[in-house]
């Protein structure tokens, strides 16, 4: 990741599908691992207990994010097929486990029954893909989001009553109960590095490589025997899969179930996080998830120091105002910064992570 | 036959042409852009929503007269979305469809984000000048808004049809709509009709934002309506404007039947849900609309 190559070597093709292009690149993976693993307690030995919680708990959000935004750029990113219902997924992933966990089943139940019951309804609203694509596929996914969350909202036994929210307990993990920020910290982290090494490793197979002739040219792919039928529901069901754990890792996070948290704004954040990020890419999708994340977070430390500040006199905004101004903020720069990456660098973030190192490759010898 | 039996389907049918035709005033945005640049506006509801607050911050904020807040609001929406061609859409000529989408999107949420910002959260209400008593006609009571829309729908819909069909612009525009290239080579200035054809969906845009601005009362929410374009142009078929009316009839009358029938039952809501239902059957059985032009794709 942080290696400069002197040149390319591989002569087999083997070498050039490797995670690990070279040992350096297993090192510095270690190194993260091991700097991962560190951080609640170097945050804590630096900043103390309380602020560490506060740090750990953004570093959660991005955590769940990026699982969620792996699901989607897998959807959108390597096989082509636009969805605006990403969210809804969630919401049946966490209201599956919330209803579960009410039977008193541990997460290591209710997490892959979540995650399956969105896949299950994932292919179902993926089966139009096959005569749809492009806009009406979109607008097909968009009704989807509609739909799944009138439905929860208006069926009780699935909603748990007219809030539409069900509590969940704590997550146990060998007896031991995690609450603390610190310690949810680790329960997520497992579940963000599998989802990235499972994506790593399914992109570079047989069904990745489908899914990207999908997404390059269905009908060239259909030609050459990829089974569009099945490929097809097989991206919606993967995609659905990460997105109903994402569901389930934000109820269990939240300690409840809420459609509230699971509305098209959610898609939209999450459409925006792999278009930020990059498209059709792994270290995309959680530089995007890291951004989108941290950016709510960004702008309200941001008002608060700026936004009330005294100017000829003058009070920018009251504390009332502001909590008016900010979410309207965030809305705004969100859709900026959607527009600003599709017009200027449509690869996003990615692709300037790759110019810089590719910049450097050469450094201070460029020619 | 027994006229009070008959009140309720008459009424909610008659409410639900009147709706219908509005939506229709909308979609015809949508379309418009669609036939000429083969761009797809998710923000359609945004757009409607700022031509209300344009429209709201002229007759409430400064007070001026009814017929000033239209000419504001149709110069504002065909200035904005002028712009907006220039800025966001060129540079997206030929880029994948998804990146469209995203980028409208991307509008809306700044639309939504920021036309609070600017002028205000608090809802404003202005009425068209048409009064608000019910007009009874036989069993029917029709509320003058709705019938004004209505009207202004009709209007501006045989407007663009005739342009399309018999105006030198609008032949233009068909033409470039079929193949950019070959309209390219005959002498049409493409891009001139995109951004004519943007303009156009301002000018829509600003009339339906006047007329729901009037009917619901100026705030964000007014942007909810974009929300039914989608059943409407899906049903009609994306491409024709012909299709946004039969379209925004069939959404309108069935939303009403739906909520009239159904939502005793279910607690209320079937209005935002049954028009998605609607579609989805739409898309499974006939995915380019009643009449819309059907695309053949080849490697």
């Amino acid at each position: 990741m942080f290696h400069r190559e002197s040149g390319y070597f591989k002569t087999t093709y083997g070498a050039d599908m490797a995670l690990y292009p070279l040992p350096i690149a297993q090192w510095s993976v270690a190194v993260l691992a091991v700097l991962f693993l560190l951080l609640p307690l170097v945050t804590t030995e630096l900043f103390g207990a309380r602020n560490a919680e506060y740090y750990v708990t953004n570093v959660n959000f991005i955590l769940i994010a990026i699982v969620g935004a792996l699901g989607l750029n897998i959807l959108v990113g390597y096989t082509g097929q636009i969805s605006i219902g990403h969210a809804a997924f969630m919401s049946v992933g966490a209201y599956t486990a919330a209803n579960l966990a009410k039977f008193g089943l541990p997460f290591w139940v209710t997490l892959p029954a979540g995650g399956l019951m969105a896949a299950a309804i994932g292919v179902v609203v993926g089966i139009p893909s096959l005569r749809i694509k492009g806009l009406y596929l979109a607008i097909a996914t968009l009704a989807a989001q509609l739909i799944i969350e009138w439905i929860i909202n208006h069926v009780p036994a699935i909603s748990g009553g007219s809030q539409a929210s069900i509590e969940v307990p704590r997550p146990t993990v060998f007896g031991f109960t995690l609450s603390a920020q610190r310690e949810l910290y680790y329960f997520l982290l497992f579940f963000a590095v599998a989802s990235i090494v499972l994506t790593l490793n399914l992109v570079r197979s047989r069904i990745g490589r489908a899914f990207i002739a999908i997404r390059d040219q269905d009908i060239a792919a259909e030609i050459i025997g990829i089974n569009i039928f099945r490929y097809k529901l097989t991206a919606f069901a993967i995609s659905s899969f990460y997105a109903g754990v994402t569901g389930v890792l934000y109820t269990y996070y939240y300690g409840v179930a809420n459609y509230e948290n699971f509305q098209i704004t959610t898609s939209i954040d999450y459409l925006a996080m792999i278009i930020i990020g990059g498209q059709g890419s792994v270290l995309g999708s959680i530089f995007g998830a890291t951004f989108v994340s941290l950016l709510p977070t960004a702008i309200r430390e941001f008002m608060q120091y700026f936004g009330t500040m005294q100017i000829f006199g003058m009070q920018l905004f009251t504390e009332a105002e502001l909590n008016n101004v900010i979410p309207a903020m965030r809305l705004t720069v969100f859709g900026l910064l959607i527009i600003i990456f599709l017009v200027l660098e449509p690869e996003g973030l990615n692709r300037l992570w790759r110019n810089i190192r590719s910049y450097f490759r050469v450094w201070p010898f460029s020619y | 036959m027994d006229l009070d039996a008959l009140r309720f389907p008459l009424g909610l049918i008659t409410n639900g042409v009147l709706i219908g035709m509005m939506y229709s005033l909308i979609a015809l945005g949508f379309v418009l852009v669609y036939k000429a640049t083969d761009a797809i506006n998710f923000a359609q509801g945004e757009f409607v929503m700022l031509a209300a607050l344009m429209a709201g911050a002229v007759i409430v904020l400064a007070k001026l007269p009814f017929w000033v807040a239209v000419i504001v609001a149709v110069a504002g929406m065909i200035a904005f979305s002028f712009g907006l061609e220039r800025v966001v859409l060129r540079p997206l000529l030929g880029r994948p469809i998804v990146a469209v989408i995203m980028a409208t999107i991307g509008l809306a949420a700044i639309l939504r984000g920021a036309g609070p910002f600017i002028v205000g959260v608090e809802t404003r209400s202005f009425s068209l000048p048409v009064g608000e008593d019910r007009i009874v006609w036989g069993p029917l009571k029709l509320q003058p808004v709705m019938l004004t829309g209505a009207g202004v729908a009709i209007v501006a819909l045989a407007v663009f049809t005739w342009f399309f069909l018999k105006s030198r612009a609008g032949i233009a525009m068909r033409a470039v709509a079929d193949n950019q290239q070959v309209a390219s080579a005959m002498g049409i200035n493409v891009e001139r009709y995109f951004a004519l054809a943007w303009a156009m969906a301002g000018i829509v845009a600003a009339l339906g934002g006047i007329v729901w601005g009037s009917m619901l009362g100026v705030d964000v929410h007014v942007a909810l309506v974009g929300l039914k374009v989608f059943p409407v142009v899906i049903l009609g078929g994306l491409d024709s404007v012909v299709g946004a009316v039969v379209g925004g009839l069939i959404v309108g009358i069935v939303e009403n039947l739906a909520a009239g029938y159904l939502d005793p039952y279910v607690g209320g809501g079937t209005k935002d849900f049954a028009p998605y239902v609607l579609m989805i059957i739409a898309l499974m059985v006939r995915p380019y609309g009643i009449f819309g032009k059907r695309k053949i794709e080849r490697v």
